[in-house]
Formats: structure tokens, sequence, C-alpha cells
């Protein structure tokens, strides 16, 4: 580590390391028609930080991380990835690039088992050729093998042992979440990126979520950019918040500096008008 | 033994043997259907398309020829050599990829997030369109295919059983070729489905396109990929159909044998195309044998169909398709 991003690293209050910026967004402005979803939007996500996108429905929050995740590609604006602009990419190559998601509405192998659909998050770590894997021959046994304890060391952390084998589809709600992330971080990401990894929890599947999420951090110390609309739940979870409006951003800081920030205060209490 | 008895077995012998057959039809379906939910109505003009491109190249025809001719009032139609036949499928299957690049790039590609009855709408298109397609490039007579399978008389099994029980089983020397290369080709992509990482990535594909695009898996890299096994899987077909009745129009025909194969066996299921395609094969030719001749035959028509409607009404995802699950 260069002496420059040396003194770019902090170490926050509880002991973590926050480093070096791994990713920023320049200027982002992204237009379905004449509606306008994000304006003029920049930001950047700190290697190792809990990075938390909020804001009231239909702010833009979704939009902003399928930019992210190169499901959209904005109209205007820069993306820098480790330092490097990033080419417009299609989805399945930003995945490829180290930066894994989970989706609101859940998007898991329905027909597939736990351990399957886990397994599927590792395809970008296999590198031995079709024939060595069908044959189960060399290289590709040893790299099985490996890939699987990967699998089960994320599958005992997210404490879901019990439901391996099981049909994905026949779980419930919390646990397919739960499920999701571990597809995702099975992937080993740069970047992890939640969209609303809360949303349609009842409260103590939400407290379990939120001890995932800060483990995982804690523990692997995976860079994670979420989005959520709960502001109670994302305070005591991110080191830095962004919070957006109408498509704009009208705060950036700690969980503290935007509390009391007076526009994200009336936007999600409303103004009185006179 | 009685003879009746003797002759029963022949038939059922038969019927297994011609099952493997509609099994090798019935797979392509599923492979396609279980990757990218599309049935693929293509799947027989596939067949009948790749036994034309395979005679074709081995007798050094030209492609094109008649058009060739009427434009430019030539009269080429043959280069004048003769390819190997194993050269010939190697070239063939190259054929095939690009027609499954060209499928995925023209129409695929264009349709995604599509209803499956657009999809299956689409290949209904795709069949009507090379089905005149291999007409033009290859011409509309019937051609003899001899890639010099074994064909005839098993006199082995013949004498065999003759020596054994006083009556000798008529056993054809290609549909016992046909078994062996169906039963290796299932063996093939079922490892190739559950072991390797592009056949995950299929299995990946078929069940969500977001998840997969999630977790770094190429779209259009597992469609093209998916359409050229169905390629292959059809000119194995084509082969095994053309050897034994000649490539001629009707080879497409045989996809609708595969429908019934695929209702009984379940749309979505490897080992279902298998039996399903055995227990349609024995059965129709045992019914006919049995009660045939009660009812002035010809029941080979519709045994098939009318089991499959059987199965549809009281076990709709046929005996090994997916349940149907659903959380209330």
């Amino acid at each position: 580590m260069t002496d420059a991003q040396a003194a770019q690293s902090t170490v926050s209050a509880d002991g973590r390391t926050i480093g070096e910026v791994v990713m920023e967004m320049k200027n982002i402005t992204l237009r379905f028609g004449g509606v306008v979803a994000i304006k003029d939007i920049s930001f950047d996500i700190r290697e190792g930080e809990i990075r938390a996108i909020i804001g009231p429905n239909g702010a833009g929050k979704s939009s902003m991380l399928n930019v992210i995740s190169g499901f959209y590609h904005p109209q205007e604006g820069e993306v820098f990835y480790k330092g490097q602009k990033r080419p417009s990419m299609r989805p399945f190559e930003v995945a490829r690039q180290g930066i894994a998601r989970t989706f609101q509405n859940i998007a898991l192998f329905e027909g597939m088992t736990v351990l399957d659909n886990v397994m599927t998050g590792r395809l970008n770590h296999m590198h031995t050729n079709m024939v060595q894997q069908a044959l189960w021959w060399g290289k590709a046994q040893k790299e099985e093998t490996e890939n699987r304890e990967v699998a089960e060391k994320i599958i005992d952390f997210l404490e879901i042992q019990a439901i391996r084998k099981t049909p994905v589809a026949r779980l419930p709600y919390g646990l397919k979440k739960r499920v999701e992330l571990a597809r995702a971080l099975v992937a080993e990401p740069s970047i992890l990126l939640l969209d609303e990894p809360m949303a349609g929890m009842n409260v103590e599947e939400k407290e379990d979520m939120s001890r995932f999420i800060l483990d995982v951090n804690d523990e692997f110390g995976t860079t994670i950019a979420l989005i959520e609309h709960d502001m109670g739940v994302v305070m005591d979870l991110s080191d830095r918040v962004v919070v957006m409006d109408y498509g704009r951003k009208i705060g950036d800081g700690t969980p503290d500096e935007v509390r009391s920030n007076q526009e994200v205060i009336d936007a999600y209490l409303g103004v009185a008008h006179d | 033994m009685p003879e009746q008895l003797l002759f029963a077995m022949e038939v059922t012998l038969n019927g297994l043997m011609s099952g493997v057959l509609y099994s090798l039809v019935a797979l392509g379906f599923v492979l396609i259907f279980k990757a990218s939910g599309v049935f693929n109505y293509a799947q027989g003009v596939m067949a009948l398309f790749s036994a034309l491109t395979l005679v074709g190249i081995m007798e050094g025809q030209v492609p094109f020829g008649h058009m060739i001719n009427a434009i430019f009032g030539t009269e080429i139609h043959h280069f004048g050599w003769h390819v190997p036949a194993v050269a010939a499928i190697l070239l063939t299957m190259v054929v095939m990829v690009a027609l499954a690049w060209a499928v995925n790039h023209f129409i695929m590609r264009h349709l995604v997030n599509q209803e499956p009855i657009i999809l299956f709408m689409a290949t209904i298109g795709l069949a009507y369109f090379m089905e005149g397609f291999g007409d033009l490039m290859w011409g509309a007579d019937i051609k003899n295919l001899n890639v010099g399978l074994p064909q005839g008389l098993n006199s082995f099994i013949d004498e065999t059983t003759f020596n054994a029980l006083g009556y000798g089983f008529f056993i054809d020397n290609l549909d016992i070729v046909a078994s062996v290369v169906a039963a290796l080709l299932v063996i093939a992509l079922v490892i190739f489905a559950q072991y390797t990482k592009q056949g995950r990535a299929m299995r990946a594909v078929a069940d969500d396109h977001q998840a997969a695009l999630s977790v770094g898996i190429s779209l259009n890299f597992i469609w093209v990929m998916v359409w050229s096994v169905a390629g292959f899987v059809a000119l194995v077909a084509g082969i095994m159909w053309g050897s034994k009745s000649g490539v001629q129009f009707s080879l497409s025909l045989i996809a609708l044998k595969a429908l019934p194969v695929l209702m009984l066996g379940g749309f979505t299921s490897i080992p279902g195309a298998i039996v399903g395609g055995l227990i349609i094969g024995v059965g129709e030719k045992l019914f006919e044998f049995a009660i045939g001749p009660m009812i002035g035959g010809a029941t080979e028509n519709w045994f098939a169909y009318v089991l499959a409607l059987l199965f549809l009404v009281f076990r709709p995802q046929g005996l090994f398709g997916d349940k149907i699950i659903e959380r209330v």
C-alpha cells in the first residue's frame, strides 16, 4: 500500500479497517423516456465499509443499484471501479468483475436445492474445462472440492445447514432472502449489493438479517452497498449513508450527519406548506 | 414355450428398439425446454435438416444447386467428390452450431422475457422456414443415407434364440446400434448437465434469467450452446431415422411422435424422455399385436396419443416431470 492510499484508510470505532475508494459514481443521470430516475448523482464506496442508499419509495434507489450492477445504463455520468473507468457492461460481465447482488423480489433458482443455488455463485471460480469436469479428472476434482468447501462455509455461517438439500421453492420468504445472500456472498465479491434485504420481514427476521449483514462485513471484510427504506435499520448498520429523493441526492454522510440534515427530515416527514 | 408368447416377446423387443428412436427425438425437446423454457417445435425439422446436410456433404452435392442453376442457367449439381462419413458428420455438426448461433442471433435474442407461447410460435415459424430452406439447399427428392451403420437381421440373435427356443427373433442391427448410441448420448448429457460448469449454468438459465445474470452467466452463450446441443441430438436422431427410412420430408413428422413421449415422461426430465419413448414404443407394438386384430388394426396411429391424453388427465406433469409445487 502506498503512503497516499494508507493515508486514506481509516479505522472505524469498532476496529474495522475502511480502505480506499473501490467504486465511484460520477454525475450519474438515468432517464426512462421523459422520466428522470436519477439526476446527476455522485458518491463513492470505500473498501470494507457498509454503505447505504436510502430514500422514500420512488426515490431511484433501485435504479441506482441497477446502474452499479449493469442492469441499467445511465445516459450521462461515469462509473469508476477499482480506479478505472468502467465501460458500458452487461450484467454478467459486471458480476464477473466481482460485484455480486441480491434482488428486491428475490431471484433464486426455484427448482434447485439450496446447495445448488449457492454453488452457482461459484461458477466464476471454476476454470477447468468441460471435459475435465465431466470426467471428474485431475484438477477438476480438486477445484470442485475447494468450491464446495467455500459454499459449505458460507452455508454454515448464514445458519442454513438444515435446509441445504431442500428445493428453494419450498422455503419461506425470510429463508429465501438468506439463501440469496449466501449465493451472492459465496462468489467472494469485491462489492456486495443488497437490494432491500429487509423488505417484507417481521421484526425478528429483520434483526437476524441485520446481524448477518454486520457479521459478513466484520468476518470477511466484505464491502457492502445496500438499499433500504426503513431508516431505523439503516442507521444502526451503516458507516455512511446516501439519501435520495425524487432522483436527487439530498444527503451524504455518517448516519448522525444525515439524521440531522434538514432536507432529509423534510423528505421523510414531509414539509408543511403554507 | 408357446408360439404366441415367443412372438409377443419379439414384438416387445422390437417395440423397445423403436421406442429408443422416439426417445432420441424427445431428448432434443427436453434439452431445449429445460434450458430455455422454449418448447422447440422445430426439433423434428432440425433432425431432417441435419440428415439432408449430412447426405449432401457426403455426396458432394452443391448446396443451393437448383437455385444457382435456375438463376445462372448452369448445370452444376455435384462437386464430384465424396466425403467420408466421419468427416461429413463433423462438418454437419459445424453447420448445426452455425444454425444454433443464427437462431439465437436472429430470433431468440430478441424474444427475451416474452411469454412462452410467443417463443413457441417463433419455433413453429422456424420449423417451416427450415423445412423450405432445407429443400432449397439440398433438393426435395428422397435420399439414401448410409454412414456405414450395420443394417438388417442380426443373425447372432436369430440363431441363438432359434437354437434355445426353437424360434428365431428378428432384431434389426440398426436398432441395436441406435439403442447403444441413445444410451451413450443420455449418459453424456446427464453428466454434462449435472457435473460441468456449463451444465450448471444451463440449468440456472432455465430457472431464472435475472438470477443467472447476477452470478455472471452470459445468456447468449448458454442459448447458443443449448441450441447446438439440441442440433447435435437432432443430428444423431437424423442419422438413425435417415438410415432406417431414408431422408425425406416425413422425417420432420417424427417430432409429432415425440409429443406423447414427452407428455408421458415429463417435459423436463431426460430419463423421462427415455422411459416415455420405451413405454410408447413397446405399448403401441403390443397393443397392435394383442388388441389390433380385434378392432381392425391400425392402432399404432393413435395409441400413443390416447395414452398421452390419459396421462394429461391423471398426471399432467408426466412420470418424471417436475412436481408442481405451490405454496399457499
